[in-house]
């Protein structure tokens, strides 16, 4: 790029972006690593190894990967009737899918607990005719979890089905398909590589999510304890290395997601080039 | 015979274009069958929780509402709030232009990863967030014993809060701006400057025209999470009562302490800010002409 140069301030752009970036974040989460490096070896595994915590994460992922298998489902679903039916308050009901990224989690937090708890509006009804209870037990985490989860998938497979190259189905009819056929031999496999995308989107936001979760949990320990509350526990007991170590595996776990995703989003740009 | 095969073959050849159209089609009863699913979901998971929100807020009326809210440490809260959004969106904004402008205007070295690195914050959970700043400021992190000398409080104060918010919002203006920065390429900058445009007026009367949309969007969504952040502001903030209480602490405490209406009438705020945010980032799409 010869013409650049002829462009005015990189030098004062790129060292303010590096010291910003330096000082609020990369500083900052190092100091997670170094922290880390206090620890033997031994402490570690017995940090990450006790009951306590393996039963955390055991119900941070277990909850986060049903939650986003049913986000997913209803995405699909939400996503499709969004992208190719038209109805009445179309735009409307589109616009509000963003809500959790846009409501405080805090507040999304207590509604949820105020709804399905035991005398809540759908807790009641859930457990009067079903008897099932949802708040406090590891089901409300999942409830919470697919209400952060939706946006996620939603918005990663309404543009994917809205570039969708209709000729193709077409194609397919005029050999003879059925719709049935269609949708799972032409349209899902074209879409797949954006639900894996929005699905392991949801699953690394549903697995570090604290704020809608723990007012509807319960918070019990070995039932429904999440990570992230378990980190917030040591750190207030004061066992910093507790806390440092299983925040240390988190963010590791975080980071090969953030790398599987991009993985998973050029495959889907690449799919979507070839067509 | 002929007479008999005629008929039954009229079908036949009358069929494909049916098929065709029914293959391309779902039937109209499975077409509402899923609209009804996809609005029943929506209602329940988005608009319920709204609605529950106006509620339990005017529960007891106006009056306790009102009440809730012009509570000292309801008005605290909103202060610092406030204070922490005032800080925080125009530091990141600034940054965002910063770093989209040094990242699409010009060709270095190690460019992709400081696109990933300025990412990052949105992959981290929001608690790690606050606990990377407790063990770097707290009283057992690396500065704690040099700030209890100097008497400088960051953690469970409001400093902490700000760096925190700080970085849960980081990437959101840069990420607005650098895919549009990019695509629009710099022939009109290059325009402005050859005919002897200094910088800064090259940089407000034709960069800043054509971001301004993507930029006001950013810093939209920057201001949302800023005012709303819980999980990283709650690890740094000690929840001292009308001191380091953010809006968001403020329903957590409300909600423990059992006072409903108190924690959903500034739920109700948020609530309020979540939904106004919604509105202007649709209008907003709309004007970018995206979506």
């Amino acid at each position: 790029m010869s013409q650049s140069q002829i462009m005015p301030g990189f030098r004062p752009a790129l060292g303010f972006t590096l010291v910003y970036l330096s000082l609020i974040v990369l500083i900052p989460l190092s100091t997670l690593v170094f922290k880390s490096f206090q620890l033997s070896w031994d402490d570690y595994l017995r940090i990450i190894g006790s009951k306590r915590v393996l039963a955390s994460f055991r119900v941070s992922f277990g909850s986060a990967l049903i939650a986003a298998a049913i986000a997913s489902v209803f995405g699909v679903i939400v996503a499709w009737v969004m992208v190719r039916y038209s109805f009445f308050g179309r735009k409307f009901f589109d616009a509000i899918i963003d809500l959790p990224f846009a409501l405080p989690t805090a507040v999304a937090g207590i509604v949820l607990a105020t709804i399905f708890q035991p005398t809540g509006v759908l807790g009641k009804f859930l457990l009067d005719t079903f008897g099932i209870q949802v708040a406090f037990k590891p089901l409300g985490i999942v409830i919470a979890l697919i209400f952060i989860s939706i946006p996620f998938v939603v918005r990663t497979l309404e543009p994917v089905l809205l570039e969708f190259d209709t000729t193709m189905e077409e194609a397919a009819a005029s050999m003879g398909a059925s719709r049935w056929q269609i949708f799972t031999k032409v349209i899902f496999p074209n879409i797949f590589p954006a639900l894996l995308t929005a699905f392991a989107l949801s699953f690394s936001r549903s697995v570090g999510e604290y704020g809608s979760v723990i007012f509807i949990a319960g918070n019990l320990p070995f039932v429904s304890e999440i990570v992230p509350l378990l980190i917030v526990t040591k750190l207030e007991q004061y066992e910093i290395e507790g806390a440092t170590a299983i925040a240390l595996t988190m963010l590791l776990i975080s980071f090969l997601f953030l790398f599987l995703i991009n993985l998973l989003q050029l495959w889907t740009h690449k799919r979507s080039g070839q067509l | 015979m002929h007479a008999i095969v005629q008929p039954s073959t009229k079908p036949l050849t009358s069929n494909p274009s049916t098929t065709i159209r029914s293959a391309l089609q779902e039937p109209l009863w499975l077409k509402i069958t899923l609209i009804a699913i996809a609005l029943g979901f929506i209602f329940l998971f988005l608009c319920l929780p709204l609605l529950i929100v106006l509620f339990h807020a005017f529960a007891k009326g106006v009056g306790a509402y009102w009440e809730a809210i012009l509570q000292p440490d309801t008005l605290a809260a909103i202060k610092l709030t406030l204070l922490t959004a005032l800080v925080t969106v125009p530091a990141n904004t600034l940054f965002g232009i910063a770093a989209a402008w040094a990242i699409t205007r010009f060709e270095f070295r190690g460019k992709s990863l400081l696109t990933t690195l300025i990412d990052l914050p949105f992959s981290v959970s929001p608690v790690i967030s606050g606990v990377i700043f407790v063990l770097l400021f707290g009283m057992q992190g690396y500065f704690g014993e040099w700030l209890r000398d100097h008497d400088i409080k960051i953690v469970f104060a409001i400093p902490g809060i700000i760096l925190a918010t700080l970085f849960v919002t980081f990437p959101f203006v840069a990420r607005q701006l650098i895919p549009l920065m990019q695509e629009m390429g710099n022939e009109e900058e290059e325009a402005a400057l050859s005919l002897g445009a200094s910088s800064w007026k090259m940089f407000f009367k034709v960069t800043l025209p054509n971001i301004k949309w993507a930029l006001l969007y950013g810093v939209l969504l920057c201001n949302a999470r800023a005012m709303g952040e819980f999980g990283a502001v709650s690890v740094v903030s000690g929840h001292i009562r009308g001191l380091t209480n953010t809006l968001p602490l403020h329903v957590e405490v409300s909600y423990n302490d059992y006072q409903t209406v108190g924690a959903f009438a500034s739920a109700s705020i948020l609530a309020g800010l979540a939904v106004v945010t919604l509105v202007l980032k649709t209008l907003l799409e709309w004007k970018q002409g995206n979506r």
